[in-house]
């Protein structure tokens, strides 16, 4: 006789473990922007080059999508991310760099020794604006359409593979719309 | 005289037996070193600290931002500190966060779509186990209700075998 009851462990076990699966590909790591899609936040900081010079949220609203970098020079990742910034400079992607708590003077340092990808240069030096973006950390690199709407967040290293892969992609398609607009 | 220091010496570390235990029970106690500046009110310290506690560090993400050290968690709290100075509420302070770090900063999720299952799943299932448990024991009940009593003649017959078997047994005992 068939005892159908006999299968209940055995699809509670299936279906546990592909739950468990799931969990396992997933990045614990990994928190969603709170702020795709929506605006950059108001600000007004210094450039980092002109320090009487302030910059604002204005510098995302030219039409033309670019990509916001969040580095410091305290932070290791950035060192090793910022070769492949200088290729998407030479690429001809815009990049707005935000230099988050850190010194001027080593920031200037940095970026004459090892180049500058930044097309424009600010400095968070408290942090308030990281904050207002949502970042806890550095390197994190946004990408920001040309009306200056966050349209995508990644976390780390920016390199060839998340280009290639996550970035890249959205921002070809957003400069396609800026095109047809 | 000579029992003097012995009850002293107990009572002291008894004492501080009791501090430590305090200390690991109200991590707040600690906290209150590494925050020199104080609030204005002994009130607003208190959400102060309550707000860091259920704030949870998005860098450090098994930590809140009372227990974290990280420049972010320092941030964050100077912040907080910086709103409720402001007069902001509690709730004005959480959304303010959340609108910036997400659903994840928060240690005490809210009841919303996708932490229904986070919320009410344990019950659910627990509720499903005293279902399961129910239904196998009225149906174990009703099996044994089911075994239909004996008629007076299989009574009678019952007792005339146990009778027999006693007597086998006695004859058994006194061959012995």
């Amino acid at each position: 006789m068939f005892n159908w009851k006999l299968f209940i462990p055995l699809l509670v076990f299936v279906a546990l473990a592909f739950f468990l699966m799931k969990g396992l590909e997933r990045d614990p790591g990994a928190m969603p922007s709170a702020l795709l899609d929506r605006s950059m936040p108001e600000f007004s900081l210094p450039d980092l080059h002109e320090p009487d010079r302030q910059v604002s949220e204005a510098v995302f609203r030219d039409g033309e999508p670019a990509l916001l970098n969040v580095w410091g020079t305290w932070c290791p990742a950035c060192r090793v991310e910022h070769p492949f910034l200088m290729t998407l400079a030479e690429r001809g992607v815009k990049i707005v760099g935000m230099d988050y708590k850190d010194e001027r003077k080593a920031a200037l340092a940095w970026l004459a020794r090892l180049g500058d990808p930044y097309r424009v240069s600010f400095e968070d030096r408290d942090g308030r604006l990281g904050i207002d973006l949502g970042v806890y950390g550095a390197p994190e690199t946004y990408l920001v359409d040309g009306d200056g709407v966050i349209r995508y967040k990644h976390v780390g290293v920016l390199d060839e593979r998340v280009w290639r892969d996550e970035l890249g992609p959205l921002y070809r398609s957003l400069v396609r719309e800026a095109e047809d607009n | 005289m000579a029992m003097t220091p012995f009850p002293a010496r107990c009572t002291a570390r008894g004492f501080g037996a009791a501090w430590l235990l305090a200390l690991c029970f109200f991590p707040a106690v600690l906290l209150a070193a590494i925050d020199p500046a104080q609030l204005p009110s002994q009130e607003m310290q208190a959400r102060y600290r309550q707000l860091i506690e259920e704030m949870r560090c998005p860098k450090c993400q098994n930590q809140n931002l009372a227990g974290s050290d990280s420049p972010i968690a320092a941030d964050l709290r100077r912040e907080i500190r910086r709103l409720l100075e402001e007069g902001k509420s509690d709730e004005e302070i959480t959304a303010f966060l959340v609108e910036r770090y997400g659903d994840y900063i928060r240690y005490r999720p809210p009841v919303q779509d996708n932490t229904l299952l986070l919320w009410f799943g344990p019950a659910v299932l627990v509720l499903l186990g005293v279902a399961v448990l129910t239904v196998v024991v009225l149906r174990h009940r009703s099996d044994k209700a089911a075994v239909p009593a004996l008629t007076d003649v299989e009574r009678r017959e019952l007792d005339a075998l146990l009778e027999s078997r006693r007597e086998a047994d006695d004859n058994e005992e006194s061959r012995q």
